[in-house]
């Protein structure tokens, strides 16, 4: 009698991942699909995609859906919190939407303690319109706007948003996290979940930031991506709980 | 019948949305409308089931009524001139994923910073959209405390009902006056009809999404027809104007807001001199009250568009007249409050023309 270990999360509609080959997004999207089911929240569960790679997250999210302006997940991920506090609401968005045009959004609707889990997709690249320079783009890596590398003096250093959220009042957990090798998925899986969690304990703002490869528009193959993060992404965005004032939950 | 009560025009806004079933608003700070943004901090609080947030911002201001809104509520936000401007990307957003909400706008002089003196300013883009693609907003034009009051029952009721975002026009005077007012009963928002597009959860029955990204041009367009057989459906219903002493007349005064009342003033002067002159004030902007405008076109021709402002409404006056009808124009942009006296002045100089 053959036994099934494997299986499409409940939370994920049948339909083929339009990403790109070796893209970090799928494995995200698939291990916050994977908690819902776990924590059985689907049922209650609103996404709040960006604009960005991920602004199709309808078509795979079994859940509700609410598509925001870019960058202005937070503000509208609080306008559903608040009229329905007992749901549970998250934020899916990328390095240009979180950390550059809706910082003001994120910050603040972190130092008011939303009760809403963030997901924080940063492959240091705004994908979708090919590869510009992000808010978290690495000095000396490459982008269409950064012609010879991003320069300190032209264009500042990566931004590290996690840290600042950290010394945020209303943030109760912030993590950093990678999806680029199968023991750094299991760690973004726990930390996905214990970020639903603390919404579910009703604790505060939590927020997981997923370094995630981007092969295509950094110019790899999805092995060399994978390395790459191990190499240098997390030299400047080190792998680790940021603030955790919730312990074990 | 309720108590009648002397308030200010932006309390009265916070009062009757209340007692609309408004049960969110998201706000910041700016002048002249902070007494609206307050009176919700207080209302909110009081009632217990409501949602009151300072935003950081009033691109996050709005961007929390969508939420709201999403979430099934009825929600506001409200701002002044510069404010409103910032606002435009969230209204274009609610109008494209059909979303009802109210926008105050408490018009200041500008462009710019401009100044906290009232003005006509906004009227452009209050009606013309004001932000990106290709749709129209509800715009409603209050020209006492008690139509205020009335005014915005009105705009929760249309936003739900058509699903698009409702503009309450008014500038700095209409918000600091105080004046009487009779309020409606309070609507229970929880018996409210229930709206079968809201995000609360897929509990027992499919997944739903809200979302504005239509990347088929073809898919997009139908959106645009869908939301212009609205607009048309909403310009044949809810055009709403106020003629006085039109009957007899040979010249309208054209205004509204604060101009009207001024107008008004400047009409009742010019028939003591014996002037047969009328005044026709449109209350929705947008739809413009173009069928009634054209009912006392029949009879008078000439007009006289009073704008605080370098002419905007004036240019819907034409378009509606289509050149059936004398058109003459005075303004005052950038914050001076006319005087009946001065558009009086106005009156009499187009008599002379004529004479």
């Amino acid at each position: 009698m053959s036994k099934k270990i494997f299986s499409r999360p409940k939370y994920l509609k049948d339909a083929a991942f339009h990403y790109c080959p070796g893209c970090g997004h799928s494995i995200a999207h698939r291990l916050v699909a994977e908690v819902i089911e776990e924590l059985d929240i689907g049922k209650i569960a609103i996404g709040v995609p960006p604009a960005g790679c991920a602004v199709l997250a309808y078509d795979y999210f079994d859940v509700d859906i609410a598509e925001a302006a870019h960058g202005r997940a937070a503000a509208v991920a609080t306008g559903i919190k608040r009229v329905h506090p007992d749901k549970i609401v998250f934020a899916y968005q990328g390095d240009g939407d979180i950390a550059a045009i809706g910082t003001a959004e994120t910050i603040h609707a972190a130092n008011r303690g939303e009760r809403i889990s963030t997901f924080f997709i940063n492959n240091g690249v705004y994908g979708m319109t090919g590869g510009q320079m992000a808010p978290t783009t690495m000095l000396g890596q490459g982008s269409t706007t950064t012609p010879g590398g991003r320069s300190m003096i032209r264009d500042g250093g990566p931004l590290n948003l996690s840290e600042m959220l950290g010394l945020v009042d209303g943030a109760v957990y912030i993590e950093r996290v990678a999806v680029n090798s199968v023991k750094n998925i299991r760690n973004a899986k726990k930390a996905i979940t214990k970020s639903f969690k603390v919404q579910m304990a009703n604790l505060g703002y939590s927020m997981v930031e997923i370094l995630s490869p981007c092969p295509t528009n950094w110019k790899m193959t999805p092995v060399e991506a994978c390395k790459w993060i191990d190499e240098h992404m997390t030299k400047v965005f080190p792998i680790k709980v940021i603030k955790d004032q919730v312990g074990k939950i | 019948m309720n108590e009648k009560v002397l308030m200010s025009g932006n309390h009265i806004i916070g009062e009757a949305a209340v007692r609309a079933g408004c049960r969110f608003y998201a706000g910041y700070p700016i002048t002249p409308q902070n007494e609206l943004t307050e009176y919700m901090a207080s209302a909110m609080s009081r009632l217990g089931d409501g949602t009151f947030i300072q935003a950081e911002s009033e691109i996050a201001a709005i961007n929390m009524v969508i939420g709201a809104s999403m979430a099934g509520c009825r929600a506001m936000t409200s701002s002044s001139s510069p404010g409103i401007s910032l606002k435009q990307e969230g209204i274009s957003f609610l109008s494209a994923m059909e979303l009802p909400a109210v926008i105050v706008n408490c018009m200041r002089g500008g462009p710019g910073l401009g100044n906290i003196a009232p003005s006509q300013g906004d009227y452009f883009q209050a009606t013309r959209g004001g932000g990106h693609g290709d749709y129209r907003n509800i715009v409603l034009a209050p020209g006492s405390g008690q139509e205020i009051a009335d005014l915005t029952a009105k705009a929760f009721e249309y936003a739900d009902k058509y699903r698009t975002p409702v503009m309450i026009l008014q500038d700095g005077m209409m918000g600091q006056m105080m004046e009487p007012v009779i309020f409606p009963d309070p609507i229970d928002p929880t018996k409210l009809p229930p709206k079968p597009w809201t995000l609360d959860g897929a509990d027992g029955r499919p997944s739903r999404v809200i979302k504005s990204l239509l990347l088929d041009p073809l898919v997009e367009e139908a959106l645009n027809w869908k939301l212009f057989e609205r607009y048309e459906e909403i310009s044949r219903a809810i055009q709403a104007s106020e003629t006085y002493m039109t009957s007899d007349a040979d010249l309208a005064v054209i205004a509204y807001g604060t101009a009207a009342r001024i107008a008004k003033g400047a009409v009742k002067r010019a028939r003591q001199a014996g002037l047969k002159v009328g005044l026709f004030r449109p209350i929705t902007l947008w739809p413009f009250p173009k069928d009634s405008l054209l009912e006392i076109n029949k009879q008078i021709k000439n007009f006289l568009v009073f704008e605080m402002s370098t002419g905007q409404m004036v240019e819907d006056v034409r378009l509606s007249l289509e050149g059936a009808g004398r058109v003459h124009f005075y303004g005052r942009p950038g914050g001076p409050v006319s005087t009946p006296h001065e558009i009086e002045g106005e009156i009499r100089k187009i008599y002379e023309i004529r004479a």
